[in-house]
């Protein structure tokens, strides 16, 4: 048996062997990340690594570093940052959060960087079915009538359904289950 | 203390995965007169969608404030996930002028919108603020003694902090742990006890998801704790349903029972393992069973 791992990739290496060239960065990056939700104390940031350092991530992948994204977005390696899998990583633990001494919001940035990401088609296989589930069903699991009968054998009580309306609600965000047409 | 009444949001993962954890809750609640609510039209709690859209996780999560406005009750949350979320939308709509008007344009659509704050509270803080531990030991007519049980705390339960509010502290959590001890069992200190489950990475790198999740059931088997204590469905479907898998890919065992707290509580009230479907784990528990059978007897 063995596990799926999402490969290190080149862009991401960089730091360790290629020189970056400067027409690569986009001087807005920094600036567009600010004005997401939750990406406005990232000038703040002083590249002390008390996010790094606790970062569960950090310990077992071998190039998700949370320090590491926020000097790439500050320098503006868009590309680098939205293109590659490891903005995913983050497991949105608040560790590096909770402990950053100037008051950055690293896991609410993480999340800024997943909306942009996934804006430019930058995403997990996963996602895409999970949206559909929750537009069409209002939930990730459905109960169906297996589910039901194990429901009512444990002795827990049938559940009011009527989330019909969240399609209506989620109606405007993109389709992303459909493939995109080039 | 008066004992209120709760609309019951249990989320996606609970009424379809993890049964076993719902049965115990209304159990225990039902024990001790705390009254929950099936409330009509909840859905899934906007979680899932903060890393696909954050306003849309938003709308989505204050559907459900609105709903329990409606009803004119307050929430009783059993998944961290789901707690940290709805507080989150609750206290950000609250605060934040923009974003509530942005998300009652959205709830306009169908025809709801976010007023006022919410309260939102998890199971375990429910417990804790309106019974106090002190009427928890009482209830535990069967206590535990002897038995070893290392607290999880997971992320959402406590972070971030500023929407739980001193309720625990982050680096130095205790409540999980005096919950334990209110039940005769011995607590287990661990190093890893403030670490993330992995869950949340297994969509984008199963390998080192299950490298997380790995490393505290390996710690927990060498310390020979009787099992892990959990009070969410993410973490406890990470250590329970994959620890088989953890098993098989690290080539290793662990044979770690994975109990949600109020299953703990149920077998030091006296309850029985049906109604706490005690059997419905991945990881039996029938050595532990048989342990806390034998130690009542002895
Ligand atoms: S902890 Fe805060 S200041 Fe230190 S490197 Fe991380 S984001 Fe920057
Ligand atoms: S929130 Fe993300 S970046 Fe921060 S410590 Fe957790 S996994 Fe690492």
């Amino acid at each position: 048996m063995d596990a799926q791992r999402n490969d290190p990739s080149p862009a991401v290496e960089m730091g360790e062997g290629r020189m970056m060239d400067e027409g690569e960065l986009d001087f807005g990056f920094a600036q567009e990340v600010s004005a997401e939700p939750g990406g406005e104390g990232i000038v703040k940031c002083f590249a002390c690594g008390s996010c790094s350092a606790g970062c569960p991530v950090r310990r077992f992948h071998p190039t998700f570093n949370p320090r590491r994204i926020i000097r790439m977005v500050l320098l503006g390696m868009r590309d680098a940052v939205l293109r590659d899998p490891f903005v995913w990583l983050c497991a949105t633990c608040f560790t590096c959060q909770e402990r950053c001494p100037q008051g950055v919001r690293i896991a609410d940035l993480m999340r800024a960087l997943k909306n942009l990401a996934l804006r430019s088609g930058n995403m997990p296989e996963g996602i895409p079915m999970q949206v559909n589930l929750l537009r069409e069903k209002g939930t990730l699991y459905p109960l169906d009538e297996f589910d039901n009968k194990k429901r009512t054998k444990a002795g827990l009580p049938p559940l009011p359904g009527a989330h019909e309306d969240v399609g209506v609600l989620l109606g405007d965000l993109a389709d992303l289950g459909r493939p995109k047409e080039e | 203390m008066e004992n209120k009444t709760y609309a019951l949001f249990l989320g996606c993962t609970i009424p379809a995965r993890v049964r076993q954890y719902e049965q115990s809750v209304r159990a225990v609640a039902q024990r001790l007169g705390i009254r929950l609510v099936d409330l009509e039209g909840f859905a899934c709690c906007g979680f899932p969608l903060e890393p696909v859209d954050h306003h849309a996780a938003l709308a989505l999560g204050a559907r459900n404030l609105a709903l329990a406005e409606e009803a004119g009750l307050p929430i009783c949350t059993l998944c961290s996930s789901c707690t940290s979320a709805l507080c989150e939308v609750s206290r950000t709509l609250s605060r934040n002028e923009e974003e509530r008007e942005r998300t009652n344009r959205l709830l306009a659509k169908i025809q709801r919108r976010f007023q006022s704050p919410v309260e939102v509270r998890h199971f375990v803080r429910i417990l804790l603020e309106d019974m106090g531990l002190d009427r928890i030991r009482e209830a535990c007519v069967r206590p535990l003694d002897g038995i070893r049980l290392a607290a999880h705390y997971g992320c959402h339960l406590l972070k971030p902090t500023e929407i739980h509010q001193g309720f625990d502290s982050v680096e130095d959590p205790r409540v999980l742990d005096d919950f334990i001890r209110s039940t005769g069992a011995v607590p287990v200190d661990y190093s890893r006890k403030k670490q993330c489950c992995g869950g949340s990475v297994l969509m984008a790198d199963q390998r080192t998801a299950l490298e997380i999740a790995r490393d505290k059931l390996a710690e927990l088997r060498d310390l020979e704790v009787d099992a892990l204590v959990v009070v969410c469905p993410f973490c406890g479907v990470m250590y329970d349903s994959n620890q088989k898998v953890m098993e098989k890919i690290f080539e290793e065992t662990y044979g770690i029972p994975v109990l949600y707290l109020p299953q703990v509580l149920g077998l030091a009230m006296g309850m029985e393992e049906k109604t706490l479907g005690l059997k419905s784990h991945a990881v039996k528990t029938k050595g532990l069973l048989e342990k806390l059978q034998a130690q009542a007897e002895g």
